[in-house]
C-alpha cells in the first residue's frame, strides 16, 4: 500500500508530533508514504470563507500533483483532509467546477485519485484486528476520552464516521486495551482559530471540552486534528491562570501517538515529549515508558 | 426600533439574497425557523444574531443587518448547524457567502477575526505555505497585543514547533497567480 503523503503546514510546525507518529504507524503497518513534492497550504478555513474558488483551487494543486503520480492522498490533518475531500467531491460532481479550478491552478486535476485521512487508513481500512495484531503493549485500562471535533465527521459526505456519535477512535482505544469513556462532547467544536483570533469567545469552547472530559473521569484526551490538539494542550495553563478554580492537567494525545507507543515505539520517539501538558506521568502509570 | 416596511425591504434586499442563495446553494425560504441550528451552535451565545435569526433576516430581505452582523465572522464553520438541520439546509454555507459579501461591501464587524484571516492568506500567498510564527507575530502586532501567547514560544522552539524562517515552496509564483485569478473570479460574480 502506497499513498501520496500530505503533511500540511501544521504537521511541519505546531503539530509535529502528528507527523512523526503518523509516519511511525504507517511504517509498522507496511504503508509507504511519499510526500507530495512542493506541496502548498490547503488554505484552511481562511481561504474558503474569503474566496470560494481559492478554497477549492489551493487543495486542487496538491491533488493534481498526486494524480500525476497515480497515488491516493493521505492527509492526517482534519482541516487539510476536509478541504481536499471537499475539492475532490466538487470536481467529481461538476465538469464546470473542474474547469474553473483548472483555469485557476493551471493544472489538470481530473478526480481520478482521492484523499483519505489517517484515522480512515490506520483504523477504518486496516481494521481493529490488524491494529491489535501489531500491539506489543496494552494501554492497561487508561481512561481516554476520544475527541473528534468537527472536520473529520462533518459534513456527512466528507466525514468518515457518524456525525453525532463517531466510534473509530473509541474502538481503537478499546482495541489497544484502554477504556474509551462515554462522553457527550466528542464532536463539539474547539473553536479552531477563535482561541487565537478572538480569545474571549474561543477559550470558552476549549474550557467546556476540558471540563467535560475531567468530569467524566478521563485521564487523557485523544484527538486526530492538529488544531484541536494545540487548543486543548497549549491552552490549559492559560485557562488555569484566567479561570479561577480551574486546574487542568489533562494529557492530550494524537491517536497515532498512542498507536505507535502500543506498537512498541518509545514515547519520546513518537513525539510525546513535545507536549505542553506533561505525558510522562500517565505513561509511567500504565507502564508505557 | 423603527417600523420596517417588509414589502419594500424584501424588494430592496432581493439581489443580495439571491446572490447568497446561488453561492451557498441554500434556499433560505425553505427554513421553517425551528432553531435547531442555534441550539447546537457553539458560538451562538456570543453572536448578535443566532444562525436562525440570520436565516430569518434573509427571508425578510434585511440584508444590511446581516452584512453588518458580528455573527458571520464569529461562525467557526464547525457545520453543526448543517448536520442537524431537518430541512437539509446549510447555514454555515450561508455564513460563508455572507462573509465574502460583507467584505466586498466593506463591512468587517469583527476586526480581529478579519485581520487573522487576512494575515493567514497573505502568508500563504507569499510563501505557498502558512508560516505560523509569522502569522502569530503579525496578528499580535496588528491587533496591538504583542505579548499574546508569547509565553508559549520558548517551549515551542525547543520542541521544534516554531521555525525561525518561512519555508518558501518552489511553486510560490504559481500560488500567487492562483490568488490573483481567484480574486478576479470572485470580483466577477
Amino acid at each position: 500500500m502506497k499513498y501520496a503523503y500530505y503533511p500540511g503546514c501544521s504537521l511541519h510546525s505546531t503539530g509535529i508530533e502528528y507527523d512523526i507518529s503518523s509516519k511511525l504507524v504507517a511504517k509498522r503497518m507496511g504503508i509507504e508514504l511519499k510526500e507530495i513534492p512542493d506541496w502548498n497550504c490547503c488554505g484552511a478555513s481562511a481561504a474558503h470563507t474569503t474566496n470560494h474558488m481559492l478554497g477549492l483551487a489551493l487543495p486542487a494543486r496538491n491533488l493534481a500533483i498526486a494524480e500525476k503520480e497515480g497515488l491516493d492522498v493521505l492527509a492526517p490533518c482534519a482541516a487539510c483532509y476536509n478541504r481536499m475531500k471537499t475539492t475532490e467531491l466538487a470536481v467529481k460532481a461538476s465538469e464546470q467546477t473542474k474547469q474553473k479550478i483548472a483555469n485557476i491552478t493551471e493544472m489538470d486535476y481530473q478526480g481520478n485519485i482521492g484523499v483519505k485521512t489517517a484515522l480512515e487508513v490506520f483504523v477504518k481500512d486496516a481494521g481493529l484486528e490488524a491494529v491489535k495484531a501489531l500491539a506489543t503493549k496494552t494501554l492497561g485500562g487508561m481512561k481516554v476520552a476520544a475527541y473528534y471535533g468537527c472536520l473529520l465527521v462533518r459534513p456527512h459526505d466528507v466525514g468518515i464516521d457518524d456525525m453525532e456519535n463517531p466510534m473509530l477512535m473509541d474502538d481503537m482505544v478499546t482495541a489497544l486495551g484502554g477504556e474509551a469513556v462515554q462522553w457527550p462532547f466528542k464532536t463539539e467544536c474547539c473553536g479552531a482559530s477563535l482561541p487565537t483570533a478572538k480569545g474571549k469567545v474561543g477559550l470558552k469552547l476549549v474550557y467546556d471540552i476540558l471540563s467535560m472530559a475531567q468530569s467524566v473521569g478521563a485521564e487523557a484526551i485523544v484527538t486526530a486534528c492538529p488544531l484541536c490538539f494545540v487548543n486543548l494542550d497549549m491552552r490549559q495553563s492559560d485557562l488555569n491562570k484566567k479561570v479561577s478554580g480551574s486546574s487542568f492537567k489533562i494529557p492530550i494525545f494524537y491517536f497515532t501517538e498512542l498507536m505507535a507507543i502500543a506498537f512498541g515505539e518509545k514515547p519520546a520517539s513518537a513525539g510525546a515529549g513535545k507536549h505542553f501538558v506533561n505525558t510522562s506521568e500517565i505513561l509511567a502509570k500504565y507502564n508505557l515508558k | 426600533m423603527q417600523p420596517i416596511n417588509l414589502t419594500s425591504a424584501e424588494a430592496a434586499g432581493r439581489d443580495l439574497v439571491e446572490k447568497v442563495q446561488k453561492a451557498s446553494g441554500v434556499d433560505v425560504k425553505a427554513c421553517y425557523q425551528c432553531g435547531k441550528c442555534s441550539a447546537g451552535c457553539p458560538v451562538g451565545s456570543a453572536m448578535d444574531y443566532t444562525p436562525r435569526q440570520i436565516m430569518r433576516l434573509l427571508q425578510l430581505g434585511l440584508v444590511d443587518e446581516v452584512l453588518k452582523s458580528r455573527s458571520i465572522w464569529l461562525c467557526a464553520q464547525c457545520e453543526t448547524c448543517s448536520a442537524r438541520c431537518p430541512r437539509n439546509l446549510q447555514p454555515d454555507k450561508v455564513m460563508e457567502s455572507l462573509r465574502i459579501e460583507a467584505k466586498k461591501a466593506g463591512y468587517e464587524a469583527e476586526d480581529e477575526i478579519a485581520t487573522f484571516n487576512e494575515k493567514f492568506l497573505r502568508s500563504v500567498a507569499a510563501n505557498g505555505r502558512l508560516y505560523e510564527a509569522g502569522l502569530i507575530i503579525g496578528f499580535n502586532l496588528a491587533t496591538v497585543q504583542p505579548l499574546k501567547d508569547a509565553g508559549c514560544a520558548p517551549a515551542m522552539l525547543t520542541a521544534g514547533k516554531l521555525k525561525l524562517f518561512p519555508h518558501k515552496i518552489k511553486g510560490k509564483d504559481a500560488i500567487r497567480r492562483m490568488f490573483e485569478k481567484a480574486e478576479k473570479a470572485e470580483g466577477e460574480r
